[in-house]
């Protein structure tokens, strides 16, 4: 692990069981394949996933990643390959055998029963003794913040209260493993950011094992310990949410996650351990601090930099000026918090540049179609072998 | 291992039971008529020959012969019959079409808290007996009936105009009956529909009545499809319609049967006269099937 | 245009509703007439409901007819509602194809055909025709239509419920009693009613499985009113109606009100 990235993204430092070679993982993916006829749903995945981790599944839809989900809470057997919790094969156990609960994308709260009916029902099934489970739903209506509303039905609720009425089910048997499927996707975008910290300190608090399955990158980024980025049925990349940003392996993570301008390019050498990079869009080659690559001379890559981490200038670039790529303004976008600049090169290619508005006024400001080089460290952008 | 064969009976239990009993008494019933319209009708003299014996499976097939169909084709009546069904259900499907449709599109465009209440009031008079309901169209239609009666008041006419016992009847008496199975359909595919396809084509220029032509209609022609099938298939061989308001002239293929059976007592010829009634509505029927397999697959 | 609309709407809701109800109306209506001339009005009088139920062969018909509505509705809605689970729940089974065709046929085939040929199944086996001969044949009949108001509910349903209760502890069966059987319960009862509705009033399968001392109240009726129409059917289908009447408004009146309160709920 390269010293440079232990320090970006909001990673609990002190917590990452998955470097440290002697932790046993809770649950382990070896090898699982599901077809469903013709059509590869997982293709042969293998994933570890650690205890008190909050762990995201990421990817588009039809990616496989629910199909992940469902095969570990017993709604999908693997067509091949195995899956363990606490190091118990879980093939052939039903779904209402296995220690992990599931909050589903609808909830699917049961109409006919009220929020603490709901919530006491894995309860019932365990053959916990009455008081055992009232004591139990209590808490769990404390936890959610629902005391007042167990005697309602769920139709008698918000979107926000069933989601939470559906946390707090899938909760109250303390499951060795929550299993979220896209836990946040029904609420609006103000209640979805609160939940999002909601979510997190729960499960801080509980200590326990979460997954979650969501296509929302930045719901991943904010709550994830580690994100499994899923495309196809296989796992593109699993990191920390600061990796996966910064460091993204393939041109599929780099544009799904965040936005990213992608130069393509021939590699040149290495000089002074920097690549060396010929590319239409400036007439010097480019300068990349990307030292994990292992590139040949004229090998085609890709070449990616973020928009905020470039800086825009007015005019032309100085001869000379490392890193720099001329062009006019295209478009401007005013965020509030960003201003998003779409610069066309000479080339042809448009890139997007944006900029803090750290101050209330700026004077002058780059207006459209005027002449602006942008320029970029060697260390803000990454080489993606194609 | 045992654990999951009774699990397995058990929940095979579940297609095998009222799988088991259509087989039973819908299958094979129905293969007995099959059977009987084959067999002769001087033997077969109520009740009949047995229809199955075990120690001459040979001579089973061996006795069967076409002739009760030759009798259906030589004497004309049946033929007749089931022209006439046929056409009479076809106009009465037509005329349910055009009493339904504006009655089905007047439903879906009312407000919505009032639509629950307009489908029971459509639903209501089908859970009345269809019988009594037959019934009160013979005190209205009779020449000395409530409509005459009405219609003589108001000094339209002055004398009684002949309503019962012609085919006329019959057609109100079908309309009448079978309103619900039209309009319900109907209804089903005209409230799916997004009004805004409407308003989109006044929008891009299209006068109300091409937009009803042009979107309305095509969008509510699978209520158009499933209704008529829903009203068609039964009403040929509606028996009790003709028989209460049609008269002995109406002649009807259910109504044929009905008479073979009980008058004539001739059962290989009424079972004769089931299984063309059957050949007869085997498409349509087929056809309902698929269009309801589907709506259903659609629903989800 | 909009008025023009609307006018033409409720004009069609009206005159369709006054062809649906005025017959119904004019026969309850002349049910409390007090001539024995069903057409020609003579004063209002209750003198027929009096002979209706001094009437013991229609009031015999009566419970005959109701005790195999009963049965048979009892025993459709179980047969029809393991048909729909069998044909949503159990994906491609060896005779599907078949198992459907022998659900939707009965529906639209003509009854002549039905009766007929159950008649002939019950002769050929030599089960001997009477009540229960005619509560066989509308099991059959009925169970079809209660599959097919069940089914519709199953596939509405939202799977994701009792994969829940699984995922919660519930194994198969008790996930099904549960969760599964009081969420379809109104279609349920729906298919029961609907179930008993259609053996009560049916007239030519009834007629062709009868046999001694199972005569229906729809045969009773036919065979009387085959001889002119006759002021105690007219007491007897107003009586009818009325019960029909009062049940289905009640059943309104309760459905409406759970979604008005899911409504307001849902604010």
């Amino acid at each position: 692990m390269p010293p440079k990235t232990s320090s970006v993204g909001a990673v609990r430092r002190t917590f990452s069981p998955w470097s440290d070679p002697a932790a046993v993982p809770l649950i382990r993916f070896e090898n699982v394949t599901k077809r469903f006829g013709d059509a590869v749903a997982v293709d042969n995945l293998s994933l570890n996933i650690y205890e008190s981790e909050f762990f995201c599944l990421l990817g588009p839809s039809g990616c496989g990643k629910t199909t992940l989900m469902r095969m570990l809470a017993g709604f999908e057997e693997p067509t091949e390959g195995r899956i363990t919790l606490a190091g118990q094969d879980l093939a052939g156990v039903p779904p209402y055998r296995r220690p992990a609960n599931m909050m589903f994308q609808s909830y699917a709260l049961f109409p006919h029963m009220s929020v603490e009916k709901n919530i006491a029902f894995g309860l019932k099934q365990d053959g916990l003794p009455k008081a055992d489970i009232a004591a139990r739903v209590d808490e769990m209506l404390r936890l959610v913040q629902l005391e007042r509303l167990a005697k309602r039905y769920p139709d008698q609720l918000s979107g926000g209260q069933r989601q939470r009425v559906a946390l707090a089910r899938a909760l109250a048997k303390r499951p060795k493993v929550l299993l979220l499927d896209e836990p946040l996707g029904a609420l609006d975008k103000k209640l979805r950011e609160e939940t999002q910290f909601e979510l997190m300190d729960i499960q801080h608090e509980l200590g326990m094992t979460f997954v979650v399955v969501t296509h929302d990158q930045e719901e991943a980024m904010t709550m994830a310990d580690r994100i499994a980025v899923m495309d196809h049925g296989r796992i593109a990349q699993v990191a920390t949410p600061g990796e996966i940003y910064e460091q993204p392996k393939t041109r599929f993570i780099a544009e799904f996650v965040g936005d990213v301008n992608i130069l393509e390019g021939k590699v040149i050498g290495q000089e002074n351990g920097l690549w060396r990079v010929e590319t239409a869009a400036s007439p010097t080659p480019l300068t990349i601090d990307d030292p994990d690559e292992v590139l040949h001379a004229g090998q085609a890559v890709a070449i990616a930099i973020r928009p905020e981490k470039m800086v825009i200038r007015r005019g032309a670039a100085a001869p000379g000026t490392q890193n720099a790529v001329t062009g006019e303004v295209w478009d401007i976008g005013y965020l509030g918090d960003w201003t998003v600049y779409r610069v066309k090169l000479a080339s042809g290619e448009i890139l997007r540049v944006s900029r803090a508005n750290a101050s209330r006024f700026v004077e002058n400001p780059i207006d459209w179609d005027e002449e602006v080089h942008l320029t970029f460290a060697p260390d803000a952008a990454v080489i993606l072998a194609e | 291992m045992a654990r999951s064969l009774t699990k397995r009976l058990v929940s095979g239990v579940v297609p095998a039971v009222p799988f088991l009993w259509l087989v039973v008494l819908f299958l094979v019933p129905f293969l007995i008529v099959l059977k009987i319209s084959l067999s002769d009708p001087v033997v077969a003299q109520p009740p009949y020959t047995p229809v199955f014996d075990w120690s001459d499976i040979g001579g089973f097939f061996g006795k069967l012969d076409l002739e009760n169909f030759e009798m259906l084709v030589e004497d004309g009546i049946y033929l007749d019959a089931t022209l006439s069904s046929v056409r009479i259900a076809g106009i009465s499907t037509l005329l349910l079409l055009i009493v339904g449709f504006p009655i089905a599109y007047a439903m879906a465009r009312a407000p919505v808290r009032h639509r629950p209440l307009l489908i029971a009031l459509i639903i209501l008079p089908f859970w009345t007996s269809f019988l009594i309901r037959i019934y009160a169209w013979v005190a209205i239609l009779k020449p000395e009936g409530l409509l005459n009666q009405a219609l003589m008041g108001i000094g339209l006419i002055h004398d009684p105009i002949i309503i019962l016992n012609t085919e006329a009847a019959v057609y109100i008496g079908i309309v009448y009956a079978y309103l619900p199975f039209m309009v319900l359909p109907l209804y089903a595919s005209l409230e799916r529909m997004d009004n805004t396809l409407i308003e989109a084509a006044l929008d891009l220029g299209c006068p109300p009545w091409r937009a009803f032509w042009a979107i309305t209609v095509p969008l509510a022609m699978p209520g158009v499809i499933a209704g008529s099938l829903l009203c068609f298939i039964p009403a040929v061989g509606e028996f009790v319609i003709p028989d209460l308001l049609g008269g002995s002239e109406t002649l009807m293929i259910g109504r044929q049967l009905w008479s073979e059976f009980f008058s004539n007592r001739d059962w290989p010829l009424a079972s004769a006269v089931a299984i063309l009634l059957l050949i007869i509505l085997v498409v349509p029927i087929v056809i309902y099937r698929d269009v309801e397999a589907r709506r259903l697959e659609t629903q989800r | 245009m909009k008025n023009r609309l609307s006018l033409f709407n409720v004009t069609s809701l009206a005159l369709g509703f006054a062809f649906l109800y005025l017959p119904i109306l004019l026969l309850v209506v002349y049910s409390f007439n007090a001539s024995r001339l069903v057409t020609v009005w003579g004063g209002f009088s209750t003198q027929w409901y009096g002979a209706l139920f001094r009437n013991e062969a229609l009031m015999d018909a009566a419970w005959v007819t109701v005790r195999i509505a009963f049965l048979s509705a009892s025993l459709a809605t179980v047969l029809g509602t393991l048909a729909a689970l069998a044909l949503t729940r159990y994906g491609r089974f060896t005779g599907r194809t078949l198992f459907t065709g022998m659900v939707y046929a009965p529906m639209v085939m003509p009854e002549v055909i039905t009766g007929l040929s159950l008649l002939l199944f019950f002769v050929a086996i030599g089960f001997d025709r009477g009540f229960w001969t005619i509560t066989l044949a509308h099991t059959t009949l009925t169970m079809c239509f209660v599959t097919v108001v069940v089914q519709a509910r199953l596939l509405t349903f939202d799977r994701s419920l009792e994969e829940a209760a699984m995922d919660l502890g519930a194994p198969p069966l008790k996930t099904f009693f549960a969760v599964t059987l009081p969420l379809i319960s109104p279609a349920i009862a729906a298919g029961f009613l609907l179930a008993f509705t259609l053996s009560l009033d049916d007239l030519v399968i009834a007629s062709f499985n009868t046999g001694p001392g199972a005569t229906t109240l729809p045969i009773k009726i036919y065979s009387q009113v085959r001889l002119g129409l006759s002021p105690e059917v007219n007491a007897a289908s107003a009586i009818l109606i009325g019960i029909v009447t009062i049940g289905v408004t009640i059943a309104t009146i309760l459905s409406k009100r759970s979604l008005a309160r899911a409504e307001r709920n849902a604010l």
